[in-house]
This record gives C-alpha cells, structure tokens and sequence, in this order.
C-alpha cells in the first residue's frame, strides 16, 4: 500500500493540494456540478426546508432511544431470517467480515461504496487475508487499481481526470485490445462494466454498507445509481451489510421524510436511480437472491458521542452537500484532510472518531463562513461544532505557537480595559501612519501567512471606542429601557 | 448475546444517562412503529389520477426512461416488439413468470422465455407494484413470480405498469407493497424503488447513463 497523507500535516497535505494543476481542474468540476443542480431541484420542491427539521426530529428521537430501536431491529432482522452481529471497534468489526467470508468459502468478495468499511479499514483487512477484493462502484473501482484512497464520499475518484483513467485501466486491465479507445467517459464506462460482469456472478459474498437501516421491518435500505449496489447483493452467495449504528430510523415513513432530502442535497437529483429495500436472505420459493443475510453492526466510537456535543453529528446522512459548498475543500480536495471523512462534517466526525489529538488541524480548515450548515439537509451545526473542537485543540496544547502567544496577548489585555484602549490606540495610530496616504499595508508582523495573498486595510486614526466616546457625547445617549423583572435571581 | 451487543447497549444507555426504558419509556416507540404516521408529502402530487399519470410521465421521461401508453395488456406484447425493434435490440427477452398471461402470438418474432436473468440475456421484462408520480419512480419487489436479477442484470428493462398503479407519493406504493406482503405472510426480500436507467457522474462528473445496471429503461403504461 502506498503511503497517503494524514489528518495530522493537513497544512503541508494542503500546499501540496493547492499547487496540483489537475486536482485543481478536477475540483473545478465539483463546483460546477452538484452545487448548481442543488439549487436546481431543492427550489422545485418547496417543502425541502420544512422537511430539514422534520428528518432533523426523526433521528434526534432515533438517537434519544437508539438502544431500543436497536433492539427491535435485531429482532425483525433476525424474524426475516438474518443475522446482526454487533461490533464495538474497528477490529472487531473487520474480523465479523473476515468470519463470515470463510465460512463462506469466499475468494472473490464483490463490495459497493461504504463509508463505513472505509473507515473501519475493511480494504486492507481483506486484501491482506486473501481475498481478492473487488470494488464495484466505479469511482471506487478507479481508486482501487490506483492503490488511493477516496478524496470525496459521493464521487470518490473527483481528484481523478479521465486521461487518468484511461492509463490506469491500461496498466491494470490484462488483455485489453491496445486498438480500444478509452479516451471519453463512455468509453471508460463501458469497459468497467465489462470488466466487473464476470466478477458479479464469481463472487461468493457482497459486501455493501447502508444508508438506512429500518427498525419497523429489520430492512437495510442502500440508494445508488449505478446499479453495482444491487448486483453485488443480489448476486452473490452471502450478502454481508456494514452498517454504523445511527443509520437507523425507527419506519419506512422515516426513511422516505430523509429520502427525499439525501439525492437532492448530494447529487442534485430529486431522487436517485436506485433505493433498494433489503429484507433477509432469499425466500424459500424465489428464484435468486443471497442465501444469507448478515448485518454488522459498527459502533467504532459512536456510543460515545451521544449525549454529548457530538450527538447532532450522528444525524449526518452523507451526502456530501457541506463539503460540495465549501470553500476549503474546493480548494485543496479531499486527500489533504487525511482521513476517510473530508469537507465540513470530516472536521467534526473526525476528531470524534480518532481524537482531535490526531487532527488538531481539521477544525481550523474553515473560513466560516457557514455555506455548509446552511445546506446540511440534517441541520447540523457545523461551524460551532468546529469552534468546539478549535477549543479543545487549544486547551490541549494543540496549534500554532505564534497563534497561542496572540491569543494568550489579546485576552490578557481583553480582561484589562483600561489597558486594551491604550494598546489599540497605539495599534491603530501606528498603523495607520505606517499604511500612509495608500491606505493599505502589504506586510504586517506575525499575520505573514495571511497578507501573502492580500493587502491589510489600515486602520483610519482612530478605535472604535474612541469614536463611540466621541458620538455619544455629542447625542445623548439612550436610557435602556426597564424590562419588566423575571423571578430569575430573586 | 454477545458480549459487544450488551456492551454497546449498556454504553448507549449511560451515554444518554439513563436505564433501559419501561413500559411507560416504550409506549411511544410502540405507537411510532405499530401506526407508522407520513411526514410531509410534497403538495405536487395533490392531482387527480390524470394529473398523476401526466406526472408520472413527465418526471420519468425527465430521468432518461422512455415510456409508451397502450389500451390494454392484449395490445402490451406489440408496444414491447416496436420498442425492441426502434431499439435494434435482438427480438429475445426473459420475462418475469408473474407475465404468464401476457398473450405473445400476436407478436410471433420474439422468443420469450421466462425466469431469472443471467449472463448474456439483452433485455428483461417485468411488472411493478406501483409507480410514483412524485419523482417517477417504479416500484418492484422480489418474489418467485418476480426475480431481482430481472431488474439489474440485462441492459435493457422492460416495465409492464396499469395505469390504476400510479400513485402520488412513495408512501402511497409502500402502502400497496405493506397489504400485499400482509396477504402474503411475508415482506418481500427486495423492494425496488427504480427512477431511471443507471447512471454515473463518477468520471469528471459527466452524467454517463447506463453503467453496471440497465442503459435502458422503457416503461409500457397499459390502460386497463
Ligand atoms: S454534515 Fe450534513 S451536509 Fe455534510 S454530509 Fe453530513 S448530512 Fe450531508
């Protein structure tokens, strides 16, 4: 496996990113596409608003008595005729997997998109056990020949261009004609889909994750479009779903409230081509399906963010939209984040999940400017969440040093007030004699980083507090007006 | 039970600071699943079955789906051989056994056979439990008389849909769904909500239509 960037050296992954022509173009792409077709759609459904606070309610009501829909669930997946195993790490979940596939007698293990194997390093695991892995998402399945990991949970290969493709399916594709074009996408397209036919109907398990996992009923449900999802489950011997434990939603009305937000804040469409329901193992008189059904569950640190700060951040659907609009990662790409999850919500999920020992940096790779709570389907907090997590970054010791010095400076003075006026009096004098008649100042001590890119506009003589002296002894100023007194205090 | 199941419960239950719930704790829970209420329906399915069926077109032509609308499931086997032939796709399909009635003598070219699909059949036929009108969506479910693979393995699928099976909102298809599998004693296997051929944006976000499923989806609007 090659060595890929970690959450820890997000400045350096950053610089890296910023300088890289083709990324840059690809990036370019995303901030055309999804979010323009996002707009698009959620204006044609005038409802979309109210229904975010409606799905925000059905999985806080969910998380709030997820130990009881849990086990309702087991009981009607087990009623169906599956199995749930429960997994509380990584390990444990991987090692379920593993199980399951040699009871299987599994050498081919067909697998759709999941964030969660992502994660819990399900790949690896695999790979590293003789199993020959096969990723049937496209996007997954370029990233997998080119040994990356995903730099985005909806279009895992956006930092990929299709010249790009094109050699790597040359390199890794034995047999191909030399004489066949693979220069378009349709191109490309069609010799995956050749390529990964046989594999379908080879492969003793499927693998697929979930995006819902219904208590009413023990189903999963998984939505794609390409159609990978539902030949990978419906073709192979055992169907294995790894699932993390907030996918449930207590019905199938539930499920539907979320659904019609998930594809338009993803992808822009008002739905996608493919939500399937799945519901145990084939039937005794049907004609095709799995002949097993198992669901591992994965709770790999979620247990642990409820009933903290971090509970609304298991109400996340992945569906990409807070990384779509945001700037940062429009900038530098998924990669630099350095983990599985990138973009807004992987600033907040991953210093849940690994420590915010081992991403301090994450939750400063934002400018807040807010666009990605704005369009969050499940109203997630995001930037205050990041704010929290900056908190702690700092508490712990974590940040840059000249950044600790600054704010240990600023709040010394901001508990002096007496002080604070005189100091920025100064400040503001002094730079504004420095800026001279242009008004501006190309270079200021300790803010290098940022007047590279930008001019500081001076000061003009004076603090805010001495031109609030100043106008309010020129009008008198207003008497507060007396509210009438709460029993708070009494 | 395992020793992680009553871990992660227990942690559950003292991240949330309390208990497993009684009866009183559970009543809610009970209710929400027993009577599983509707959220927010979107207002654009409030149109009578006309309306719904005009909508239902629209929207489904919108997602790259091709559909013909034809009299009665007699005049359903032509409307299948004219597609296949616009198409210039082989005059061969597997269909799902729930069509043994689908009447083939008036259109003699083409060679059916019935049952599963399996590497190399072109084009599958099948019949849905409802359409939406909301998004355009089919519905389909797995069942012996309606194999999954129908649905996913040939490049070109094939709905048989009455008209008297448009509805507005998903939650109107569930319900058929719900009393069919009711009459039966159990949930199908498979329930297929399927809006479109299969696409792709994964290459330069250039939509792609058909990839590992379908490239075509037609679906046949039969009247009565
Ligand atoms: S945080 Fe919100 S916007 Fe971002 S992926 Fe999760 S649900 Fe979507």
């Amino acid at each position: 496996m090659k060595t890929h960037p970690t959450s820890a050296t997000f400045p350096s992954n950053a610089s890296t990113a910023l300088a890289d022509p083709i990324l840059q173009r690809a990036l370019g792409n995303l901030k055309k596409g999804f979010p323009v077709k996002r707009a698009e759609v959620v204006a044609d459904l005038p409802e979309f608003e109210a229904l975010r606070d409606v799905a925000r309610d059905i999985k806080d009501h969910t998380l709030n008595h997820l130990d009881a829909y849990l086990e309702i669930y087991e009981a009607n997946v087990v009623q169906s005729g599956g199995q749930v195993h429960w997994a509380r790490t990584a390990e444990e979940a991987c090692e379920t997997v593993m199980t399951i596939c040699r009871d299987a007698g599994a050498r081919i293990v067909t697998k759709g998109k999941s964030m969660v194997a992502e994660e819990i390093g399900l790949n690896n695991y695999l790979d590293t056990r003789g199993i020959e892995r096969v990723e049937t998402d496209l996007g997954e399945y370029i990233i997998q020949l080119r040994d990356e990991p995903p730099s985005h949970i909806i279009v895992p290969a956006v930092h990929v261009t299709k010249e790009q493709i094109g050699e790597t399916f040359r390199a890794a594709h034995d047999g191909l004609d030399p004489n066949r074009d693979l220069t378009e996408p349709r191109d490309i397209t069609d010799e995956a889909r050749d390529r990964l036919r046989q594999k379908y109907f080879a492969a003793e398990v499927g693998i697929t994750g979930a995006n819902f996992l219904v208590a009413e009923n023990g189903s999963s449900i998984i939505v794609t479009n390409e159609g990978n999802g539902d030949l990978t489950q419906t073709l192979a011997k055992v169907h294995i779903v790894v699932a993390s434990l907030e996918k449930l939603v207590p019905t199938m009305e539930d499920a539907i409230a979320v659904l019609r937000l998930l594809a338009r804040s993803s992808t822009g469409q008002e739905f996608s081509v493919y939500t399937t329901v799945s519901n145990g193992p084939k039937r005794p008189a049907d004609l095709d399906g799995p002949e097993a059904y198992h669901v591992v569950l994965v709770d790999n640190g979620r247990t642990a963010m409820l009933g903290t700060e971090n509970q609304d951040m298991l109400r996340c659907i992945r569906c990409a939209a807070c990384m779509n609009h945001c700037p940062v990662y429009g900038a530098v790409g998924g990669h630099a984040y350095g983990w599985v999850y990138p973009g807004p919500m992987g600033a907040v999920l991953t210093p849940s999940l690994i420590g915010i020992e081992n991403s301090g940096h994450l939750p400063h790779a934002s400018t807040f400017c807010g666009h990605c709570e704005q369009v969050c389907p499940m109203k997630i907090p995001l930037t205050k969440m990041m704010r929290h997590y900056r908190n702690r970054a700092y508490a712990s010791g974590h940040g840059s040093k000249i950044g600790r010095i600054a704010l240990g400076a600023w709040s010394y003075l901001a508990a002096r007030p007496a002080l604070y006026r005189w100091v920025t009096k100064i400040a503001a004098r002094g730079l504004g004699w420095f800026a001279g008649r242009r008004g501006s100042l190309s270079r200021v001590p300790l803010a290098g980083g940022w007047t590279e890119m930008r001019d500081l506009p001076a000061p003009e003589g004076e603090t805010f507090m001495e031109r609030y002296d100043r106008e309010s002894r020129r009008k008198p100023r207003q008497e507060p007006r007396q509210e009438p007194q709460s029993g708070l205090g009494q | 039970m395992s020793a992680a199941r009553e871990q992660i419960l227990s942690g559950i239950r003292k991240s949330l600071g309390r208990g497993p719930l009684d009866e009183t704790g559970m009543a809610p829970i009970r209710q929400r699943l027993q009577a599983p209420s509707r959220h927010i329906i979107p207002a654009r399915v409030n149109l009578d079955a006309e309306g719904l069926v005009a909508l239902f077109i629209s929207k489904a032509k919108g997602v790259s789906a091709s559909v013909d609308e034809v009299a009665d499931m007699a005049a359903a086997p032509q409307a299948v051989a004219r597609y296949l032939i616009k198409e210039n796709l082989p005059a061969r399909l597997v269909q799902a056994p729930g069509l043994a009635d689908m009447d083939w003598s008036v259109a003699p070219t083409i060679e059916v056979r019935s049952g599963l699909a399996e590497e190399p059949d072109e084009v599958g036929l099948t019949p849905a439990v409802a359409g939406v009108a909301e998004t355009g969506t089919l519905l389909l479910a797995s069942g012996p008389e309606t194999p999954t693979t129908l649905n996913f393995v040939p490049a070109t699928h094939i709905v048989v849909l009455r008209r008297d099976q448009i509805v507005g909102p998903y939650e109107d298809a569930w319900d058929h769904l719900r009393a069919n599998a009711e009459a039966a004693g159990s949930q199908p296997r498979a329930a297929n909500f399927i809006t479109g051929p299969s696409r792709t944006g994964d290459i330069e976000q250039k939509i792609e239509i058909g990839v590992h499923g379908p490239l075509r989806l037609h679906i046949v609007i039969v009247e009565r």
